[in-house]
């Protein structure tokens, strides 16, 4: 890959843009002012709060916060397994 | 009625007592009436970069505590009759000065000084409050590094919150070559992820520790290239409108001439 990249001219970013880009990763949660350990009881309670309706699996539940320029967004990828009460098929059991 | 300016950073050692020196300095030279307060008590240090360590009687604790007059404190600097310090102690507690005295005493000060430079301690306790409590106006330092730039942001913060809002950004140590390279964060960049006004850019400059070895500010030194970014500024603190100087920009109009192409290195 890397080969192949240098090949066509494109060049590893400078370290000024991974500066950049850690230091705008930073800000979001110092200015959120949220802890690691709030973001995780927050996914706690969201994925108790999901469960009534679906069935999730919460291992490979990936709770984030991420910047765009000027918002911030909070982003959960909650695999879904099934609807409580259906079959896969969706047939009510 | 003067103006009460305090100077801050979050972090240390990005350059908060040399740039209160300068400007102070800068602000004497042109006329005006200029004290400066070194709030970081236990740790001072604007005395030895003003090369004023040797006439220190009093300090800002025997000053709010009463043990001497404000006058007495006040040491006049060698070179300016109308630039004044008031040193911060060095061997009394932190918790010796409160807010509310910081507050009485710019009060005081601002009677009769056209500016009151209040050099500012690093962190965000007490030193801080204290720092910023008789403010009216804020001056956040910082250099081209994650760390500064990140305490900053706090800083920024903070201070919106103490009802010191839009403060002036001063960006220092900057290296024009390492940021041609994309290997220092530049001005824009800066400005973008902070969104404050930019006051100045000072350049890292050798004679800087030239003139604080000597204790002479590099304000006055006329080949200094961090000497001229700082008269520039102390212009701009009067309201003086200065253009960057070509050094101070350059970076950001040949990243711009390159963005425009599509280069990166």
């Amino acid at each position: 890959m890397d080969f192949l990249e240098r090949l066509f001219g494109r060049r590893k970013p400078t370290s000024k843009i991974i500066a950049k880009e850690r230091l705008r990763l930073v800000l979001v949660h110092d200015r959120a002012s949220i802890s690691p350990q709030v973001l995780d009881s927050l996914k706690e309670d969201m994925l108790d709060v999901i469960s009534n309706y679906m069935e999730i699996d919460r291992r490979g539940t990936e709770v984030t916060l991420n910047s765009d320029k000027e918002s911030v967004a909070l982003i959960a990828n909650i695999p879904v397994i099934g609807v409580v009460g259906r079959n896969k098929r969706g047939v009510r059991i | 009625m003067g103006e009460v300016i305090v100077v801050t950073s979050g972090k240390g050692g990005v350059g908060k007592t040399t740039t209160t020196a300068n400007i102070s300095t800068g602000l004497a030279s042109m006329g005006k009436k200029v004290v400066m307060i070194d709030t970081d008590i236990g740790l001072r240090n604007l005395d030895v970069v003003m090369g004023l360590e040797n006439r220190i009687v009093y300090d800002l604790v025997d000053v709010t505590r009463g043990d001497c007059r404000l006058r007495q404190a006040l040491i006049k600097d060698k070179r300016f009759e109308n630039l004044c310090l008031l040193p911060a102690a060095q061997t009394k507690d932190k918790t010796a000065v409160q807010p509310e005295q910081m507050r009485e005493l710019c009060e005081k000060l601002k009677k009769e000084f056209e500016y009151v430079i209040i050099d500012c301690p690093a962190g965000i306790e007490m030193g801080f409050k204290n720092a910023t409590a008789g403010a009216e106006r804020a001056l956040v330092v910082t250099t081209p590094e994650i760390s500064a730039v990140r305490d900053a942001d706090r800083i920024i913060g903070l201070l919106e919150a103490a009802e010191l809002p839009n403060p002036l950004l001063i960006v220092n140590r900057i290296r024009p070559t390492m940021v041609k390279k994309g290997d220092m964060m530049d001005i824009d960049d800066m400005i973008d992820i902070l969104a404050i006004d930019l006051l100045g850019v000072v350049p890292e400059d050798e004679s800087i520790v030239v003139s604080t070895n000597k204790g002479e500010p590099a304000v006055l030194d006329m080949k200094s290239m961090a000497g001229q970014a700082y008269r520039n500024i102390s212009r701009r603190i009067t309201g003086e409108d200065v253009p960057l100087i070509s050094m101070e920009s350059e970076d950001g109009f040949l990243s711009k001439i390159k963005k425009f192409f599509g280069i990166q290195r």
